[in-house]
């Protein structure tokens, strides 16, 4: 694997405006201001955090894995990726990250892909899809399944391989990694902290994840 | 056996949708090279499930397609199989143009001074498309690009390869469930040709047998097992 870059952010988690502690299997969803500075802390380490951002003004303005890969000319993220949206509007811009690379390929895990890729009778085992479902049911903004584009996996390694092979990898994130991105427009968080089992993604032990979000500082 | 049930042309830098019925399949054939089709696919019985890229990607372990790899939609089900190609190379990452990428990279050309071949994009060419089966902005979905190879390095750059579809490159996929197919033949949006060259493709849509227990698609993979088993039974 190429060398990775990594880059660190100046900002103090003592001085966040807000600080929350997503368990493994469960969703958050809460609005991140222009401006704000939004974290997200890999607590145990080899934890995928699949994530979403809506235009908070268009919700039919949203993240868009094509337009990401395809405007930075890469598919993988990191520190200067520009999180692009369907109507090709930059949502974030990552400034900071500990890891140095972040999955957008993969998509999130279902009980129905889970009942293909492993077997049959896995579709009972809990999925990012049910907690993304379960996160707009409960935020009753009017998104619904369709408003459920594919997301990125924060602290997910998937590589490509020049024969147009995709590898889920263990992960190379650790405990405390952490990638931290500056809202270009006010958006709307979407976070499913992994629950997956079946694969190496979180090390098959899903674990908490904390996020911050930073006001802009006024220099 | 299969049976041709119609043929036609799908213009340069035009749309084209039909749901494609369940024991049909889809030929498409690059007349002169260089084509390229966008394509975005819907269960046509109940749209909200569509193609899921990375579901297909990560299901078979590629990020590619070509023939023996299948389509699935989000709901663990496969809308269409890759039962014959003869590139070995469709790209399912790039994506495609808006109007605002098209301009910026070709220039003005409006209907008023240039009719039918005026500058269109996929992006809005899909959007129309959709809105006349009642579907929505919100219900865009990412879409392929057949007959473009888009490689990926090492560090995860993304290139574009000239030249990949020579003259009478084809490739067919079949319709596993009833899906509502749209298509577009506007450039591709890495394609660095700065003039706006969209190709002709041919379309043939022919009645085929049903997969068989050894079906290539079927084996390719054991997910592929238990995807068409999952297909199989939504049809019970």
């Amino acid at each position: 694997m190429t060398e990775l870059k990594l880059t660190e952010s100046l900002l103090n988690p003592a001085d966040a405006i807000y600080s929350e502690i997503i368990p493994a299997g469960e969703s958050w969803i809460h609005p991140i201001q222009k401006g704000q500075t939004f974290r997200i802390v890999d607590l145990e380490g080899n934890q995928a955090v699949d994530t979403l951002f809506y235009d908070a003004r268009d919700f039919a303005d949203r993240y868009d894995f094509q337009n990401t890969i395809r405007a930075q000319g890469k598919v993988y993220l990191t520190a200067g990726s520009k999180l692009m949206s369907s109507k090709g509007n930059c949502l974030l811009t990552i400034t900071a990250d500990t890891c140095g690379r972040h999955d957008t390929l993969g998509g999130a895990c279902a009980t129905e892909s889970n009942q293909v890729r492993y077997a049959l009778d896995k579709g009972h085992m809990h999925a990012c899809r049910q907690s993304f479902l379960a996160a707009l049911l409960q935020y009753d903004s009017g998104l619904e399944k369709r408003d459920i584009p594919n997301n990125i996996n924060f602290f997910m390694n998937v590589p490509v391989t020049p024969e147009g092979g995709l590898t889920f990898e263990d992960g190379i994130s650790e405990a405390g990694k952490y990638v931290e991105m500056r809202a270009e427009r006010d958006v709307l968080g979407l976070i499913s902290n992994c629950p997956q089992l079946n694969n190496p993604c979180n090390a098959y032990n899903p674990t908490p994840v904390q996020v911050f979000i930073w006001d802009a500082i006024n220099v | 056996m299969s049976e041709v049930l119609f043929e036609e042309i799908l213009s340069p830098g035009a749309t084209w949708s039909h749901i494609l019925k369940r024991g049909t399949a889809l030929h498409l054939t690059d007349i002169e090279g260089g084509a390229n089709v966008g394509a975005i696919l819907y269960n046509a019985d109940c749209p909200v499930e569509r193609l899921n890229i990375p579901d297909t990607l990560k299901a078979q372990h590629i990020a590619k397609l070509t023939q023996g790899f299948v389509l699935y939609s989000d709901m663990g089900r496969i809308l269409c199989s890759m039962t014959e190609d003869s590139l070995g190379w469709h790209d399912a990452l790039s994506g495609c143009a808006d109007a605002a990428a098209v301009q910026a990279k070709y220039g003005v050309a409006r209907y008023q001074e240039y009719r039918n071949e005026f500058h269109q994009n996929a992006r809005d060419s899909f959007l129309i498309e959709l809105e006349k089966y009642g579907l929505g902005p919100r219900d865009l979905s990412p879409n392929l690009n057949l007959f473009s190879k888009v490689g990926v390095e090492a560090d995860g750059a993304l290139t574009f390869q000239p030249d990949h579809s020579p003259p009478g490159s084809f490739v067919e996929i079949r319709a596993e469930m009833n899906v509502l197919l749209i298509l577009s033949s506007c450039p591709h949006p890495l394609d660095p040709n700065p003039k706006y060259a969209p190709r002709p493709v041919q379309l043939t849509l022919k009645r085929v047998p049903s997969p068989t227990a050894n079906d290539a698609c079927r084996i390719s993979r054991p997910e592929n097992g238990r995807g068409f088993t999952l297909t199989e039974r939504y049809f019970l």
